[in-house]
C-alpha cells in the first residue's frame, strides 16, 4: 500500500450497512483528499461511528466500495487489513486504552508489534508522543488513574504511535473542557501541516469543525446531505443543517 | 364456545412452546458453530508469526502462579475429607493397611484432577470471561485490531495455551498437597512415619496411573481457557453483559469438564487398561 501515489487516502462509494432491519448506512458517498481534515456530523444515531469502523475494517459492509489509498478494502483479507491499519491511526470515543497497561505501555503497544525498536527507543518514542498530547509526566500512571480527557488525549498518542498517513478520529472532543478541547483541535491542525495526515473526524462539536476542519459532510437518514466547507454550507436553506451550524455561529 | 376458546389458547400456548423449543434448540446449535469457528480462528493464529512469548509467560504465571494457593488448598482438604471418610469404611473391612494406597489412587487417578478442574473453572473461567468481557465492551479489543494487532494472538491463543500448560502442574500440586495431608490426617490418629506412608501409598503406582490421568488435565485447561475467552469476547450489553459472561464461562466450563472427564477416563480404561 503506497502512500505516495495519487489516489485519494480515503473514498467511499455507496457504501451501506445495516444492523437486523435497521439500516444505518445507506449509500454514503464521500472522499478525502490527502492532508484534508474532514468533518462527519450527524445527529446521533446516523452511523458516523459505523462509518469510521467500516472504514479501518472493524466491521463489514453490506454494499458499496471503500478504497484506501486506491486500493478496494471491502475485498481485503485479514493480512491486508493489518498492512492497512498500519498506515491508519484510530482514536476511540472514550479512548479505549488498554487498562492492564500503563499509559507509556498503551502508546509503545502498537510500535512494539510493528516496528524493532530496542526498549530504549520505545520509551524514548512513547515519552515524545506523550509529551507532543502534554502528558509525559503521566507515563506511568494507569489508565484508571487518569481523567477522562486525559485518556482521550493519550488514545490520541497512540494512535499516532505509527505515523499514520490516515488518521480516523471518533468524537475527539467530546466531554472535554474548551481549553482541552481547543488543545486536541491545534494537535490535529499542526499534525496536518507537518505530515500531511489526513484526518477523517466524526464530531457534534460544530465550532471545533469549522475551525479545524478543510470540508464538512452532513448526513441524515443513511446518506450525505450535504458537503462542503463551513461557508458553503452556512448557506444552505435545509433547516436541519441550519439548525445545526447555529450552534457555531 | 368456551371449550372452543379454551381449546384455542391451548393451540396457541402449544404453538408457542414448540417455537421455543425450536429457537432454543437453533441457540444451541449455533453456539457450538461459533465456538468451532472460534477454535479455528485461534489455532490459526497461535501458529503463525509472530509468536507472543512475553503475554503467554506473563499468562502462565498470572494462571498458574497466583491460583498455586487455592488448588494446594482444595487438594490439602480433600485429601484430609477422604482419610477421614476411607479410614473407617477400610477398618469394617479390615483393609485398613490399604488406607495410603487407597487415598493415593484416588487422588492421582481421579479426585486430584477433577477438583483442580473445577477449583481452576472457577479462579481463572470467570477471571478470563470477565477480563475479555470488559474489554470488549469498553472497545480495547476494537482498538487492539485497529493496531493491526490481532486479539486471537494476543489475547486467546496465549490464555488458552497456558490454561493448558498449567493444569498439568496444578494438579500435582493438588496431589501432593492432598497425600500429604492425609499423610498429616492418618498421623493424627495412628502415628507413621512420612517414609514409611509414602512407601505404602505409592509402591503399587505405576506409569499409567500417574501420567494419563494427570496429563488429562490439559484437555480441562483447553476446556476452561478455550470456553472463557468466547464468552468474554462475545459480550454484549455493558457491565451487566460482562457479569453475565463470567458466569457462563464458568458454569459451561465446569459443565464440560465433568462431561469430558466420563470420556477421557473411559479413553484411559481404554488406552492403558492397568491404569483405569
Amino acid at each position: 500500500m503506497d502512500e505516495g501515489q495519487d489516489a485519494s487516502p480515503v473514498e467511499v462509494r455507496g457504501l451501506s450497512k445495516a444492523f437486523g432491519k435497521q439500516k444505518v448506512l445507506n449509500g454514503v458517498d464521500l472522499r478525502a483528499e490527502k492532508g484534508e481534515t474532514l468533518a462527519v456530523l450527524g445527529r446521533s444515531g446516523t452511523g458516523k461511528s459505523v462509518l469510521l469502523k467500516l472504514l479501518i475494517g472493524l466491521q463489514r459492509a453490506d454494499a458499496g466500495s471503500i478504497r484506501i489509498y486506491g486500493q478496494e478494502a471491502t475485498q481485503f483479507g485479514a493480512e491486508q487489513w493489518n498492512q492497512a491499519r498500519t498506515k491508519m491511526g484510530f482514536l476511540f470515543q472514550e479512548g479505549a486504552l488498554y487498562d492492564s497497561m500503563t499509559v507509556a505501555e498503551n502508546v509503545a503497544f502498537p510500535l512494539r508489534r510493528h516496528t524493532d525498536l530496542t526498549e530504549e527507543k520505545l520509551r524514548e518514542k512513547s515519552r515524545e508522543l506523550l509529551s507532543q498530547v502534554g502528558l509525559e509526566r503521566d507515563a506511568e500512571k494507569m489508565p484508571a488513574e487518569i481523567s477522562g480527557g486525559m485518556q482521550k488525549r493519550v488514545g490520541l498518542a497512540r494512535a499516532l504511535a505509527l505515523d499514520p498517513g490516515i488518521l480516523l478520529l471518533d468524537e475527539p472532543t467530546s466531554g472535554l473542557d474548551p481549553i482541552t478541547a481547543a488543545e486536541i483541535g491545534n494537535l490535529i491542525r499542526d499534525l496536518q501541516a507537518r505530515r500531511r495526515v489526513t484526518c477523517v473526524m466524526v464530531t457534534h462539536d460544530v465550532h471545533g469543525a469549522r475551525t479545524f476542519c478543510d470540508r464538512l459532510v452532513f448526513l441524515r437518514d443513511g446518506r450525505v446531505l450535504l458537503d462542503g466547507t463551513f461557508e458553503e454550507l452556512s448557506k444552505s436553506r435545509d433547516l436541519f443543517v441550519k439548525q445545526f451550524l447555529s450552534d457555531a455561529a | 364456545m368456551a371449550e372452543v376458546t379454551s381449546a384455542v389458547t391451548a393451540g396457541g400456548e402449544s404453538a408457542s412452546l414448540w417455537r421455543s423449543a425450536a429457537r432454543g434448540m437453533r441457540g444451541f446449535f449455533e453456539w457450538f458453530g461459533e465456538i468451532a469457528e472460534f477454535c479455528g480462528r485461534m489455532a490459526r493464529a497461535a501458529v503463525t508469526r509472530p509468536f507472543e512469548f512475553g503475554e503467554l509467560v506473563r499468562q502462565m504465571d498470572s494462571i498458574g502462579s497466583m491460583s498455586l494457593p487455592l488448588v494446594a488448598l482444595a487438594g490439602a482438604a480433600t485429601g484430609v475429607v477422604l482419610s477421614l471418610e476411607t479410614r473407617d469404611s477400610l477398618t469394617r473391612f479390615g483393609a485398613k493397611s490399604m488406607l495410603p494406597a487407597v487415598i493415593a489412587f484416588s487422588l492421582i487417578k481421579e479426585t486430584g484432577p477433577i477438583i483442580t478442574g473445577l477449583v481452576m473453572s472457577g479462579r481463572v473461567g470467570a477471571g478470563i470471561g470477565a477480563e475479555l468481557g470488559s474489554m470488549k465492551v469498553t472497545e480495547q479489543i476494537d482498538a487492539m485490531e485497529a493496531s493491526a494487532v490481532n486479539p486471537y494472538k494476543y489475547l486467546v491463543a496465549t490464555r488458552v495455551l497456558a490454561c493448558v500448560l498449567m493444569m498439568p502442574l496444578l494438579t500435582l500440586a493438588a496431589d501432593f498437597a492432598g497425600i500429604l495431608m492425609d499423610w498429616v490426617a492418618d498421623m493424627l490418629v495412628q502415628p507413621i512415619s512420612l517414609r514409611a506412608f509414602i512407601d505404602s501409598g505409592l509402591k503399587d503406582v505405576m506409569f499409567q496411573d500417574f501420567i494419563p490421568p494427570t496429563l488429562k488435565t490439559a484437555v480441562f485447561g483447553f476446556i476452561i481457557g478455550t470456553v472463557a475467552c468466547f464468552q468474554g469476547m462475545r459480550t454484549r450489553g455493558g457491565t451487566e453483559g460482562v457479569g453475565r459472561s463470567a458466569t457462563s464461562a464458568v458454569v459451561l466450563s465446569s459443565l464440560f469438564i465433568i462431561l469430558a472427564d466420563v470420556i477421557l477416563v473411559k479413553l484411559i480404561v481404554v488406552f492403558f487398561p492397568s491404569g483405569g
